[in-house]
């Protein structure tokens, strides 16, 4: 029973800090229709700045600077911030296609330094020696567990409420506006670029909360954190839920979430043992056939964007 | 460094076939295709199943030409593949990108060659198995251009130099010497203006799909004759094949075949200061770099 | 006019009946306009700013979808014709800007127009040029580098190229020369007397008017007054409503 149980705690954990991440991607694909390519790397800058930060000092990488767990949290935060305003302020200007590439490059890019470059986190071995906030009063067991997923649930259902403002704002009208035609927004006197960089940045920011959360949870990462994999799966949940509804968000980080865990519960107990090396192929041929086919049949995703229909401008 | 320099022209080699036909689908579908580096993986492994087939059919074609490692049975299934790649593309097209296409979804079409790269790469590795395979199994000896510095290239590596340069110069011909090359530049620049000047959109689409698919089988086997066939050699590959054409600029097959090799040459000259756990992440720094001091590539113009 | 005097009348070359159009389905820029061009002739389009004269030419050009109504080309239906099949039924289209292929060299333009043409291409293409001295000396420079004038010419060049019966001209002198825009309209006057028609669409009121032959007045995508293009010229109330009002009496 408190195995179960036990159980559902972590699994909900794992699930509301994703759909943190994917409230984020929602912002830049949803609401403004940015392609990030690269979501493993703000998700990753985030939980590897929050463990560098806020961890205790370690031989032969960078850290242990034991910093008090909110700032490090926020230093994680900003990490991923910053990384993309360098992405976005390369590419926003120009077509479409370079910040899908640039993101995806960036992603790329993060996951190959941080095997290689022992001095920085670890390199393959990963960033050792994190100390779990308020481990010494709650200890390590299941009431640890329990306060950490609502502490997460808290935050999810802040970000939550953020988004939903910040979308009903000015700001958030502007973004659809942006999305839908930018030269009409243009025409208003606003600059799409910037908007659009602060809609990018704001969404990775949220992408670092979550790959802080992560860490945490852990109390470890590696490279193997931020593999391309993830980056897939937040998509996913993202269309299935409902690109543009935030609710659609959260919906689709559990639905796909629990769809990838018991899909892979079921391979490795079920499957024949000279197919379980496989295992990671047909899960991934599945989420490619759920992206493509979401796309295809249902584009729009299982909880629609509440749209405030837009009149297209007509032109001579 | 000389050794890093001819390596570099070599890998610039397939690189840049693999970048043509990227860049003619960005320019003309206008949207980044995550799946081409899949088309690679596609030709290298049809190529590698027609050969084994035309081997037992004639077992004559199993001899090699002069030094090469190549036989003709492999010509021919390279010949093969070229044609199946491309039709896998123009079908790929019409099941899945035309769809979402025709849906006005177009910034979707990102997504969707995202997952078709999933689907492909992993379907690839459940039939043909996780570990690589090799076009020869004999060693191949390289020439010793020099012995101080040593300098050492392979004979196959020559044959793929000059028969990516070879392709180039045929596309070339084609672009600027016939009428179908005028017609799939016009589509580039103004695809409407191209329609009402008799063009039919949907057949330059075909083309364009035939053509990088061609291409991109032909820069497959050419890696595995240099590497290995494994399927994530598509994972490996997209990445330096965008950078080319960001180099290049995107729309410019000429900037993709000078991109190939720019990226090629910089991914082994890195070596030289660089361990060669980086090397995935230079085609990055080349994207950042290009974007900083030229956003539109080599030969690129700024559109929308 | 009684029946047997229209019997006796030739068909018109286009008939266009009642079309509605517009870029989305739900939101029509033209409502049931009608319109006639007659054989040899230009016929002008004029009107306000929106007034959907360029929707038009492009729902005639296949561009965009016709939701109701009909077009005839010499009586056969040619409503829902795609763009690329215009050349096959004697209809050209020069759009108003970016009507030329810019990296691409003038010849290489003029080839690909000639694509479908049949026979000798050379010899049609050198006959084509010799028409458009300017062209001639420059076609091996790329597109881009020429005049606006010449981009004009080019375009009309390329038209040409497939020996249509009717061309329709989106303002051929947006953006030229008082010089320029004079060339290519009377470059256009001198077309139809060899049997080409031109549907022409013109912001530039008082020279086309001078050069057309019948003239339709649209608004809000609507037809409102046509008539022989000397006759709306000298009538005050059209002249007072429609074509600018005084300003249109000095020019």
């Amino acid at each position: 029973m408190i195995g179960t149980i036990s159980y559902l705690v972590f699994f909900a954990t794992t699930a509301s800090i994703l759909a943190i991440a994917v409230l984020g991607l929602n912002l830049q694909w949803g609401n403004t229709g940015l392609f990030n390519g690269g979501v493993v790397a703000f998700f990753g800058a985030g939980a590897y700045g929050t463990l560098i930060l806020g961890g205790t000092p370690q031989d032969g990488h960078l850290g242990g600077y034991g910093l008090f767990y909110p700032l490090a949290l926020l230093g994680g935060m900003i990490a991923a911030g910053l990384m993309a305003w360098v992405v976005g302020l390369l590419t926003l200007r120009l077509r479409h296609d370079y910040l899908a590439i640039a993101t995806f490059g960036v992603a790329v890019a993060f996951e190959n330094l941080m095997r290689n470059a022992e001095w920085l986190a670890g390199g393959a071995k990963g960033v050792r020696g994190f100390e779990r906030p308020l481990r010494d009063a709650l200890g390590d067991g299941f009431l640890y567990n329990i306060a950490f997923f609502f502490t997460v649930l808290i935050i999810l259902i802040a970000v939550y409420l953020f988004l939903e403002r910040l979308v009903a704002s000015p700001f958030g009208r502007l973004l659809r506006a942006i999305r839908e035609d930018e030269e009409a927004a243009a025409s208003l006197g606003k600059t799409p670029s910037r908007i659009r960089l602060t809609a990018f940045i704001t969404g990775s920011v949220i992408l670092g909360l979550a790959g802080g959360l992560y860490g945490t949870f852990y109390a470890f990462v590696s490279p193997q954190d931020v593999l391309p994999t993830l980056t897939f799966q937040i998509w996913a949940m993202l269309i299935v839920g409902g690109a543009g509804n935030n609710r659609g968000a959260v919906f689709g980080a559990f639905l796909i979430w629990g769809a990838w865990t018991a899909s892979g519960w079921a391979l490795s107990r079920f499957a024949p043992i000279e197919a379980q090396l496989y295992t990671g192929s047909m899960q991934f041929v599945l989420i490619g056939v759920v992206i493509v086919g979401m796309l295809m049949w249902r584009p729009q995703g299982l909880l629609p964007e509440r749209l405030v229909v837009s009149q297209r401008g007509s032109k001579e | 460094m000389i050794q890093n320099l001819i390596d570099g022209v070599l890998t610039g080699s397939y690189l840049s076939l693999g970048a043509i036909g990227l860049t003619l689908v960005m320019h003309i579908l206008r949207f980044a295709n995550f799946s081409h580096a899949e088309l690679l993986s596609l030709g290298a492994y049809a190529a590698l199943v027609f050969d084994a087939l035309v081997t037992a059919l004639v077992p004559v074609l199993a001899a090699k030409l002069g030094p090469l490692s190549l036989t003709y049975a492999l010509l021919i299934a390279i010949l093969i593949s070229m044609v199946l790649t491309g039709i896998s593309a123009v079908l790929i097209d019409r099941l899945v990108f035309k769809r979402v296409r025709e849906k006005g979804w177009e910034l979707s079409m990102v997504f969707a060659s995202f997952g078709m790269a999933l689907i492909i790469r992993n379907v690839i590795g459940l039939i043909f198995g996780l570990s690589p395979e090799l076009y020869s199994k004999d060693i191949a000896f390289a020439m010793i251009l020099s012995r101080d510095p040593l300098i050492l290239v392979k004979p196959d590596q020559v044959f793929v130099l000059i028969a990516a340069l070879a392709l180039m110069f045929v596309l070339h011909l084609i672009l600027s010497r016939t009428t179908f090359g005028y017609a799939l530049r016009a589509v580039a620049e103004n695809p409407s203006l191209a329609q009402v000047n008799g063009v039919n959109l949907a057949r330059t689409v075909t083309a364009v799909w035939l053509i990088g698919g061609g291409l991109a089988a032909v820069a497959g086997v050419f890696y595995g004759l240099s590497h290995q066939v494994i399927p994530v050699m598509g994972r490996d590959l997209v990445l330096p094949i965008f950078a080319a054409t960001i180099v290049g600029g995107i729309g410019s097959v000429y900037g993709a075949v000078l991109g190939g090799f720019i990226v090629g040459i910089a991914g082994n000259l890195a070596l030289v200061v660089l361990p060669s756990g980086y090397t995935p992440s230079i085609p990055f720094m080349l994207i950042l770099i290009v974007l900083m001091i030229r956003p539109h590539g080599l030969f690129g113009e700024a559109r929308a | 006019m009684p029946i047997w005097a229209h019997r006796s009348m030739p068909d018109p070359l286009l008939q266009v009946t009642g079309v509605t159009a517009g870029y989305v389905p739900d939101l029509p820029i033209l409502h049931g306009v009608s319109l006639t061009a007659e054989r040899g002739q230009i016929t002008l389009i004029i009107g306000p700013n929106g007034a959907g004269k360029s929707t038009l030419i492009k729902a005639i050009a296949g561009l965009i979808p016709v939701s109701a109504g009909r077009i005839a080309l010499e009586q056969q239906d040619v409503t829902h014709i795609r763009p690329d099949q215009l050349a096959a039924h004697g209809i050209a289209y020069v759009p108003q800007n970016d009507n030329i292929f810019r990296s691409l060299t003038i010849r290489q333009n003029l080839d690909l127009a000639l694509r479908r043409a049949g026979g000798d291409a050379t010899a049609r293409r050198d006959r084509l040029l010799a028409q458009f001295p300017a062209l001639d000396e420059k076609q091996r420079d790329k597109a881009g580098t020429l005049s606006g004038g010449q981009r004009q010419f080019l375009a009309i060049a390329m038209a040409l190229a497939t020996a249509p019966r009717l061309i329709l001209m989106d303002e051929p002198s947006a953006g030229l020369s008082p010089k320029a825009t004079a060339e290519v309209l009377d470059h256009a006057r001198r077309l139809t007397a060899d049997g080409v028609s031109i549907l022409l669409v013109e912001q530039n009121v008082s020279q086309a008017m001078k050069l057309a032959d019948h003239c339709y007045i649209l608004a809000e995508g609507r037809n409102q007054v046509d008539g022989p293009a000397a006759e709306l010229m000298g009538d005050k109330v059209v002249g007072e409503i429609y074509l600018g009002g005084r300003r249109m009496g000095a020019a």
